[in-house]
């Protein structure tokens, strides 16, 4: 897939010039489809709930309690990660980790791989990442891994994550996170 | 003076009405006036609700530099002014986008070029700035003369390209480019581009809605990077460079990040489609076997053209483009079906339209590309050089 369509020799696949753009309003992304946004969170809690060492990575607008609803949805995140049995290894800045980066404990836009491979994780949720990182990263994270990815997202959607929510705020995570419960329970998990 | 402390959910601080951009464009009434095109410029300005503008004068953007000083004068933009030259401008105008502003400047030919470094660095940092270029070619020699050479040197730099035909379309269209440029998941700068004298010079006739609204303020925490925020924690220390030193990773991470802004420029076309009303305008005979693909003042061009050429019993149609970046291939390929000869009018001698166009078209299109007719360094294009060039073609030997 890497090397064919116009970007050709670039290492990175790029979804919008394979046709796939951000989710209209009210609606989200699941694969190439557009799907009720319900759908999609099903799917997303499905896989989580069953892939190996899924993950949560929230970002740094949900990481520093600078408003009522960052520190809302960082409570929330909590609470997802126990309903998923999902692990959380946060993204807390931008800047690229040099000499080497601590992948068990953290994730960084510029080399996200580098955590999925060392933690072996074949799902994750990014939220609370700005849009511009999360797309630089989940370009790289589609070429370079098998991970199941999510874009959760408080503005427009994330078209190179395998699924992807558009407008979420707090009461849109706790939707999810009561989706989330059902179809643990139907999984009997 | 006014400051954006007397702004209000329902007024700007200058007292306009906050009104959605569907409002502004298509909604609301509108009165005829008779202006200019750095006029029409002015009276767009005045509705953006505009936080900073940078200006420097160069011909022929002067004029229009000079009447949104007048705005901020008058209270309707928030700061207002003059870099040390055009390079200072362009990396002026990034730091009032990266700190969260709606910016505007202008320029033109030869200044374009002197600040090239700043617009791919400005697509890189995803701020949602709007520069207008009023086209005037580029010094070679030196020319204040109608050109549109320049824009060929922005096409690549990550920025979207509009390119606006009239007064009108430059009123509605600088008006557009905030709104789309502003979509969270679009956030590049936009060049809206007019043909210098032709456009930025020449008064017409044109519809504006009244001035005591305008567009609601730029949301800058609604936008894909953090603007350059002390008191906010995430936005103390997200833009620093991540290439600070040469290996795979700074490799790998410029190339994704490219594919993200070019990715971005082609988010857009949903927006455009709304706000423009199609990406590309058709005038003329639908069935018609003659087409001439367009930009700027070479429409209006082009159209008189096709009104002789149809007093000829030649029936001929303008597809014109109204966005070059995003390029409009699927509109362009949809518009030449069943179409014979493609006339690509230019005002510039490269001919880059035609390249553009070309490109698009090939291996997917019968359709024959005619790169001309072209005139460059002020010259006018008659509607009598594009009817014998198309006559020539489609009639050899025997001319119109």
């Amino acid at each position: 897939m890497a090397n064919q369509g116009p970007a050709y020799y670039s290492p990175y696949p790029t979804a919008v010039y394979e046709g796939v753009v951000t989710p209209p309003e009210g609606k989200a992304l699941l694969l190439e489809e557009v799907v009720d946004e319900e759908i999609a969170m099903r799917e997303i809690a499905r896989v989580m709930l069953t892939s190996e060492n899924a993950t949560i990575f929230p970002g740094p607008q949900v990481l520093y309690g600078y408003s009522e609803e960052a520190k809302k949805k960082a409570t929330l995140i909590k609470e997802m990660a126990e309903v998923l049995n999902a692990k959380m290894i946060p993204m807390y800045d931008y800047r690229p980790k040099y000499p080497k980066i601590d992948a068990e404990v953290e994730i960084n836009p510029n080399h996200p791989n580098l955590t999925i491979w060392h933690n072996n994780i074949k799902a994750a949720i990014f939220i609370g990442v700005h849009c511009h990182y999360a797309n630089v990263a989940l370009k790289m994270v589609r070429s370079e891994t098998d991970c199941w990815t999510v874009g959760m997202c408080a503005l427009s959607g994330h078209e190179d994550a395998m699924a992807t929510v558009r407008d979420q705020h707090a009461e849109d995570v706790a939707k999810f996170i009561e989706i989330a419960r059902e179809v643990k329970s139907e999984l009997k998990l | 003076m006014s400051t954006i402390k007397d702004m209000t959910d329902t007024h700007n601080w200058s007292g306009q009405k906050l009104v959605t951009a569907d409002h502004l464009l298509f909604d609301a009434p509108r009165e005829k006036h008779f202006m200019t095109g750095s006029e029409v410029l002015k009276e767009a300005v005045k509705r953006c609700t505009v936080d900073a503008s940078v200006s420097y004068p160069i011909t022929p953007q002067s004029e229009a530099a000079h009447l949104i000083g007048e705005l901020w004068a008058e209270g309707y933009v928030g700061t207002y002014f003059r870099g040390e030259n055009e390079f200072g401008v362009m990396s002026e105008v990034a730091g009032c986008a990266m700190a969260g502003a709606r910016t505007i400047t202008t320029t033109s030919g030869p200044g374009t070029l002197r600040a090239m470094e700043n617009f791919a660095q400005w697509s890189g940092t995803r701020i949602a700035c709007q520069l207008i270029l009023m086209a005037r070619g580029i010094n070679s020699p030196l020319t204040i003369q109608p050109d549109n050479l320049e824009v060929s040197y922005l096409l690549e730099t990550g920025c979207m390209v509009w390119y606006a035909e009239n007064v009108q379309e430059l009123f509605d269209m600088s008006i557009a480019a905030f709104v789309v440029a502003e979509q969270p998941d679009v956030h590049v700068p936009i060049i809206t581009a007019v043909d210098g004298f032709f456009v930025s010079h020449t008064r017409e006739s044109v519809m504006l809605p009244a001035d005591d609204i305008a567009l609601k303020p730029y949301n800058p925490y609604a936008a894909p990077l953090p603007p350059i925020d002390s008191e906010t924690p995430p936005g103390r220390f997200l833009r620093d460079p991540f290439v600070m030193k040469s290996n795979y990773i700074s490799y790998a991470t410029h190339a994704s990040w490219q594919w993200e802004v070019r990715s971005a420029v082609e988010r857009s076309r949903r927006y455009a489609e709304h706000y423009l009303k199609g990406l590309v305008h058709i005038t003329g005979d639908e069935d018609a076997e003659v087409a001439f693909v367009t930009c700027g003042t070479a429409s209006h061009q082009a159209k008189e053209g096709q009104r002789e050429l149809a007093k000829l019993g030649v029936k001929s149609k303008v597809i014109k483009l109204r966005t070059i970046r995003p390029f409009p291939k699927q509109e362009l390929i949809a518009a030449l079906e069943g179409v014979k000869y493609a006339f690509v009018p230019e005002f510039n001698i490269v001919g880059w339209l035609e390249k553009e166009v070309r490109g698009a078209l090939y291996g997917v299109s019968k359709t024959e590309v005619v790169g001309g007719p072209r005139v460059a360094g002020g010259m006018s294009l008659p509607a009598e050089a594009i009817i014998q060039e198309v006559m020539e073609k489609i009639n050899p030997g025997k001319g119109a």
